[in-house]
């Protein structure tokens, strides 16, 4: 066929602009600042491991939604053992006090909005202690 | 058109049909956690949850609105919106609103002025769950409260229209414009473009508490009663059976679940 | 097939270009609505759903309607039908795209639209109609595709299209009647708790339908060479005379149990839609013109003149559309409302937002449909001539 050259040169341009945001970051000299995560002070960790959290907040954090929402409980037995209130304003956010200093730090650096914020309320020291 | 190019094309675009299809593999099974989820055990329960509207003690018409007041400020329901807007978890209405098939020409001028208190009826049977299309709004399994997962509603308002009664709400707009700095930062709000309602204050009955209506009430009126009336031995129960009561719409079959004492 | 719409007259390419420019501004609109909400529309909360939903409910007659003329060609093997059909199938594909946009437009969280489909709830209508239209719109895809590929051949369709086809009349049957449940079931309102309701609606739509599928005809026959015979218009010309009638029929028995029966819960809609109620009136004006226009055009058509006089048919044609979107588009949805179940008695205007989404759509719905009648056409200029 005549058309390959042509063809190429368009899979070959496709391919450049999909991609295009990283190579900005490559070649732009500074780049974008890595998120800093400011963790809680003298805590022993998080409800459960700091690896699953990292790789599946969300979905602990769907569970927990789900389970407080549609189904009424509100204890969460972790695989220590350990029981919390399952409540993202009152147990996450109160050990992770700003918002802005820990989810947005990783969110906002990736560009994956969340939109928590839009109905739950930042809380002023409303910890709610494990038991 | 080249058969070859055309084949092509068919190829490609199933796959990307199917690759997108794939994406959707993941909501629906994931969310698998470690841990376990429960109850607390102080939760209030109760086989049939409801509750009863003392219409002769209550003192709505001497402009008491301590139950109205407790509830929108708590649960963040904006109270500064147009009549066209406005939002409403439990609010005052005319006896002759409120019941519409019972006013007459003739009704006691006493009941057919007074204020009546109205909110969700969390019905028996349900027509905003009937008509849901994404089990948003349900019927809660044990106690038979209608719940509201503001996560899941499209906005639709489907519900709204199939409410009898006009207890549901929708937010036209982002609530926290009006709502201001006046948040209660316990509970959520809600965002524009989903429906709410009264809750029968599930986030408290959970730990044991009642609803706010009825605990503002009790300092006041003493007007209004909660409880289970699958148990003989509750208060609502008993009442229930010495006095004369009435619901709202009785003859759609919703089978309303807030009794007006009379 | 798509190759053929990218060369044309400049009639066709202005044509085109009017239509882009009132998407865009449809599109500028709902960005507007996206960013600050419903609330810029008239709706309230009496009144949750208004002209969107009308103009959906409006459209899925439209869409239904094909099969007024698929059934006689296909089942009956009525041959004068052979060139409309195709144009009455695109019309359905159109008025469908058309009718799940207005849908989309309406909801108050549109991105999570597909929740419909991860939370599957039979018992919601809304489920139902969200089934069917999805249908619907496939199997007018896979007809038309199939059918006029092998038109354009010269050679017989496959014989597995055949019950395809045959699948997609009750189809059609279906998507009206399901948009008529999702109103007719509810104990809240009482003005749509008839079970007139899905026969009203498909009368109104094998009116309005093939009186579109006229005046289509007509243009395409003045603007390209493809000419649909007389005898298809003649034949249309009745059914819309029959669907016409009997949609009077129904609407005066409605007007009867109604009326007659005095419960105020029925009462007060009709009489909120036809003489106002407390001095509240804005749909009294449309709902005459309705009727006189519906009544009109039943006169004309049942006289020899509206077959002989094409601008006349043309006429009546334009008068019976008008009708039935009154009925159906203005009156319909919003009358349910008011009196609200409380006694309240709120007003709807559409405002001016709304009205230039549901204008975007239209002129979207308009682009589908003229590519689609490009590509046809062509086509049959192509193998008359060859």
């Amino acid at each position: 066929m005549s058309d390959y050259g042509k063809i190429i040169l368009g899979l070959v341009g496709f391919l450049v602009l999909c991609t295009s945001p990283f190579w900005y970051q490559v070649l732009s000299s500074d780049g974008l600042p890595a998120p800093e995560l400011k963790l809680p002070v003298g805590e022993q960790g998080c409800v459960e491991s700091k690896e699953y959290m990292r790789a599946l907040h969300m979905d602990l954090l769907n569970r927990w939604r789900d389970a407080v929402v549609r189904d009424g409980e509100r204890i969460y037995v972790s695989t220590s053992g350990r029981e919390y209130q399952m409540s993202l304003t009152g147990t996450c956010l109160g050990c992770h006090t700003s918002r802005a200093d820990f989810c947005d730090q990783c969110h906002t650096y990736v560009g994956s909005e969340n939109y928590c914020w839009s109905c739950h309320v930042e809380p002023i020291n409303l910890r709610v202690e494990a038991r | 058109m080249d058969k070859r190019k055309r084949s092509f094309l068919k190829v490609a675009g199933s796959s990307i049909i199917g690759v997108l299809g794939l994406g959707w593999v993941r909501p629906v099974t994931a969310a698998q956690v470690p841990g376990a989820t429960r109850k607390p055990v102080e939760a209030l329960t109760g086989k049939r949850l409801a509750l009863a509207v003392d219409v002769k003690k209550c003192s709505l018409e001497k402009g008491c609105s301590a139950c109205i007041d407790a509830c929108h400020s708590r649960h963040n329901v904006p109270t500064q919106l147009q009549a066209e807007e406005e939002i409403k978890w439990i609010w005052k209405e005319t006896y002759e609103h409120a019941f519409p098939t019972q006013a007459h020409r003739y009704t006691e001028s006493t009941l057919k002025q007074q204020a009546v208190l109205v909110l969700c009826n969390h019905c028996e049977n349900p027509p905003c769950v009937r008509v849901c299309p994404t089990q948003a709004t349900w019927k809660r399994e044990g106690d038979g409260l209608i719940m509201m997962d503001q996560h899941r509603c499209i906005g639709c308002r489907y519900c709204m229209v199939a409410c009898p009664y006009g207890s549901r709400s929708f937010n036209w707009q982002d609530p926290r414009r009006s709502l201001g700095d006046q948040l209660n930062r316990e509970y959520p709000t809600r965002m524009k473009g989903v429906v709410e309602k009264c809750n029968f204050c599930a986030e408290r009955l959970v730990f044991g508490e009642e609803p706010l209506c009825v605990a503002a009430c009790r300092s006041k009126s003493q007007a209004l009663l909660f409880g289970d009336l699958e148990d003989p031995d509750s208060e609502i129960s008993k009442t229930l059976k010495e006095r004369h009561s009435i619901r709202r719409k009785p003859a759609l079959g919703t089978e309303p679940q807030v009794y007006y004492l009379v | 097939m798509l190759e053929k719409a990218l060369k044309g007259s400049p009639n066709y390419w202005g044509g085109l270009g009017i239509l882009g420019v009132v998407m865009l501004i449809g599109l500028g609109a709902y960005l507007k609505q996206y960013d600050e909400g419903l609330t810029v529309t008239g709706l309230s909360r009496d009144i949750p759903w208004g002209f969107y939903i009308a103009q959906f409910t409006f459209l899925v007659g439209v869409a239904a309607s094909a099969v007024m003329v698929v059934l006689p060609y296909y089942l009956h093997d009525y041959k004068a039908f052979g060139r409309v059909t195709v144009i009455g199938e695109f019309l359905a594909i159109a008025a469908v795209s058309m009718c799940m946009l207005f849908i989309f437009v309406d909801m108050g969280q549109p991105l999570r639209v597909l929740n419909l489909m991860l939370y599957p709830s039979p018992n919601s209508l809304m489920f139902w109609d969200f089934v069917v239209m999805t249908g619907y719109l496939l199997l007018n895809v896979v007809i038309t595709q199939v059918t006029f590929g092998a038109e354009r051949k010269g050679v017989a369709p496959p014989n597995w299209i055949r019950p395809v086809i045959i699948l997609s009349i009750p189809w059609a049957i279906s998507i009206h009647t399901v948009t008529a449940f999702l109103y007719s079931g509810l104990e809240a309102r009482a003005f749509w708790m008839t079970a007139i309701l899905a026969p009203r609606f498909l009368a109104s739509a094998f009116a309005s339908g093939p009186a579109l599928l006229i005046i289509l005809c007509t243009l395409v026959g003045s603007q390209t060479n493809c000419q649909i015979g007389g005898k298809a218009i003649q034949k249309l010309r009745q059914i819309v005379t029959y669907a016409l009638a009997v949609n009077i029929f129904f609407v005066l028995v409605e007007l009867f149990t109604g009326i007659y029966s005095h419960i105020p819960e029925h009462m007060e809609h009709f009489q909120y839609l036809f003489f106002g109620l407390e001095g509240r009136n804005a749909l009294v004006p449309w709902m005459w013109t309705s009727q006189v226009l519906g009544v009109g055009a039943l006169v004309l058509l049942l006289l020899p003149v509206s077959g002989r006089n094409q601008r006349v048919l043309l006429g009546v044609c334009v008068a019976v559309i008008t009708s039935i979107w009154i009925e159906k588009g203005l009156g319909m949805v919003v009358t349910g409302f008011i009196p609200s179940p409380l006694g309240g008695l709120m007003e709807y205007f559409p405002t001016v937002p709304e009205i230039l989404i549901s204008l975007g759509i239209y002129a979207t719905g308009l682009a589908i449909l003229t590519v689609l009648l490009k590509i046809a056409t062509t086509i049959r200029e192509e193998l008359e001539t060859a």
